[in-house]
């Protein structure tokens, strides 16, 4: 291959990855950060935002007793710490939490329903951008389209396809496949559920690439496939990332399709586990806690290590053309 | 150990199956002459998409229509309207509308006008980027951990005899010698129809994050000479960011607006975590949950789904349109 091109070299990658900058003397706010007012307000609206976050994280240190009869934030006067809520909560017996057992369904879930979708578009959208096949436009057109139906649309026939098969009138389209009770049917149904947006963006992006590229490659004999895989994937890093980081972070977080396809222990995610002990053991509030922070740890980490893509992938998400 | 081997083996089954699936139908075309091999591939690269979406969310959303005019255990009995009659002339379901309608707009009147008044108050000053995280960081958390985070805030431990272990109601204790009357902590989640609010206002905790972003890469993006060329003219401050800030960022106003109006109205974990949908806090997201897979009403259910569908649209329609004016007027 001739036509090596460097992701710097791609105008749109240039702009998605930097924030526009400026001097801020001459900003929107320029004139409004000098008072001590403004800051105030900053400052006293970020305190309002974390405080209920570190009350409970404090909490889910403190003793079982003292999270229940005194207020978090005499911690900072009666400092006594322990980690036997975090011991009890991700116990595996019966009186415990069980949080251990679901962290691991959710990491079942999690990864396959972030890359197969992520593939399964990527595909798609090379396919839409640059392959010449019937119908090509209106079904590009039908998949965005697909973005409005509400994922409620969807729970109560999938779950009986997914417990029994479909049928018309007595003959089996797609047969039982026994899947009522693994994960799978929970990252399927996440995959299903994120195509049509990870299909509409991943198509801007890398249709959007210089046709010269794509061009050069097919005169160097290169096939679809090599193409897309050694041309194509490597340029559109970028929004992959983003759209790996915001599709991990929407299925480790989401509850009700894991409520609608889980069963329990054996395969629902944290999530539901927290839910579940929120409406039973509503006063145990150390369980709580501890419970919330294990839910709260992974996407806090991607979060604060990944926070440029993440949102640079929000901002492309929403702002569609 | 065993645990986490067996988990990686299936995550391993699962994505392997999709590549030999794949693999195996790409070096089938292989076999093709060149003409059809092409034609052949673009449908190997786009099938198994479309395949999804046509099985699981095209074929499904159809059969949820139609199952909505059907009521009983497994939807098999025909009842014609009735289940949209009984959504919109009892009590109880009526209630569930009218806090959806309370959700909508407190959580979008709130968050997006937060949101532009912090990108605004933010936008160069030291610290931005700091300040701006942490307004941004409920975004990343479940909404579910949101829940616990504010029920906690919430929390009721008894009458004035005893520590106070919510921050709320400790607060409300320290207003006491403030405010007129007398202030007794209060059971927040259990005083209708104000409970709502205090579930709302969990989402405005999550949403304001998010618009504060939009909003603040937006503001960014304003061509400096206009704010310039204006200050030059004597514009106040106040003047230059409703005159000129406001009308170059509709685009972006538009976005936030669909965008937490279509999260709010399916909003389902806030009131799943922290009241189950009890003491008339029922969302339709809630509801729709609980009468098709709990209460064994899936056609009232899926009528709760249809409306959902039905109340994105016209969202959706305002939204092209908004789009399609900025478009022409560019």
């Amino acid at each position: 291959m001739t036509a090596t091109v460097t992701p710097s070299e791609n105008p749109l990658a240039e702009v998605l990855t930097e924030e526009p900058r400026r001097p801020s003397r001459i900003g929107v706010g320029a004139h409004l950060h000098k008072t001590l007012t403004t800051k105030f307000v900053v400052w006293t609206i970020v305190a309002l935002w974390s405080i209920p976050t570190v009350g409970l994280l404090v909490s889910s240190i403190r003793p079982e007793r003292k999270v229940k009869t005194t207020g978090w934030w005499t911690f900072f006067v009666d400092h006594q710490t322990t980690l036997q809520n975090y011991r009890d909560v991700l116990a595996d017996r019966a009186s415990g939490g069980q949080m251990g057992a679901y962290f691991l369904n959710s990491i079942e879930i999690t990864i396959p329903g972030t890359v197969v979708p992520v593939v399964i578009a990527a595909f798609a959208a090379y396919a839409f951008s640059w392959m010449t096949f019937k119908g090509r436009d209106w079904l590009f057109v039908a998949v965005v389209a697909l973005m409005v139906v509400p994922l409620q649309m969807a729970l109560i026939p999938l779950l009986q396809l997914f417990t029994g098969g479909a049928h018309i009138f007595s003959i089996t389209i797609i047969p039982d496949l026994g899947l009522s009770n693994s994960v799978a049917t929970i990252w399927i149904a996440h995959t299903i559920f994120a195509l049509p947006l990870a299909v509409f963006l991943l198509r801007n992006f890398i249709g959007s690439l210089p046709r010269e590229l794509m061009e050069a490659a097919r005169v160097d004999g290169a096939s679809h496939l090599v193409t897309f895989v050694r041309v194509v994937l490597p340029l559109a890093i970028p929004a992959i990332a983003s759209l790996v980081i915001f599709q991990f972070l929407w299925v480790w977080n989401d509850l009700l399709v894991g409520l609608v396809f889980g069963s329990g222990k054996a395969t629902a995610p944290m999530t539901v586990r927290l839910a579940e002990l929120s409406g039973d053991r509503g006063q145990d509030w150390q369980r709580l806690t501890s419970g919330a922070f294990v839910t709260m740890i992974v996407p806090l980490i991607v979060f604060f290590s990944l926070q440029r893509y993440f949102v640079r992938g929000l901002l492309s998400g929403s702002v569609k053309s | 150990m065993l645990d986490i081997l067996s988990s990686f083996t299936t995550v391993a089954l699962g994505i392997g199956a999709y590549f030999a699936t794949v693999g195996a139908l790409y070096g089938a075309t292989l076999l093709l002459p060149i003409g059809p091999r092409e034609r052949a591939q673009s449908w190997v690269f786009v099938g198994p998409a479309l395949a999804l979406l046509v099985i699981g969310l095209l074929v499904p959303a159809l059969r949820t229509i139609y199952l909505s005019f059907f009521t009983g255990p497994t939807a098999s009995k025909f009842t014609g309207i009735d289940n949209y009659r009984i959504m919109v002339t009892r009590s109880d379901n009526l209630i569930v509308l009218r806090n959806n309608f309370f959700w909508l707009v407190g959580v979008t009147s709130i968050s997006t006008i937060l949101g532009l008044g912090i990108a605004r108050l933010t936008d160069g000053m030291r610290g931005e980027s700091t300040a701006k995280a942490l307004i941004f960081m409920p975004m990343a958390i479940s909404l579910v951990g949101a829940g616990i985070i504010w029920k906690f805030v919430y929390a009721f431990t008894g009458d004035r005899s005893v520590d106070q272990i919510g921050l709320l109601n400790q607060m409300w204790i320290w207003l006491d010698p403030i405010l007129p009357g007398r202030q007794d902590p209060q059971q927040w989640l259990l005083i209708t129809p104000w409970n709502t609010f205090f579930l709302i206002a969990v989402m405005i905790w999550v949403q304001t994050g998010f618009a504060t972003v939009l909003f603040s890469a937006a503001i960014k993006g304003v061509d400096d000479t206009l704010l310039e060329a204006a200050r030059i003219d004597g514009a106040t401050e106040r003047q230059v960011f409703f005159g000129v800030v406001i009308p170059s960022i509709r685009p972006t106003i538009v976005v936030v607006l669909t965008t937490t109006t279509i999260a709010v109205l399916k909003v389902f974990d806030v009131v799943r975590a922290m009241t189950g949908g009890n003491f008339e806090t029922e969302v339709i997201a809630n509801d729709m949950f609980d009468k098709s897979f709990r209460e064994g009403n899936p056609g009232y259910g899926a009528a709760l789904a249809t409306v959902l569908f039905l109340a994105v649209i016209p969202i959706v329609w305002v939204n092209v349109r908004s789009m399609r004016v900025s478009r022409e007027n560019a």
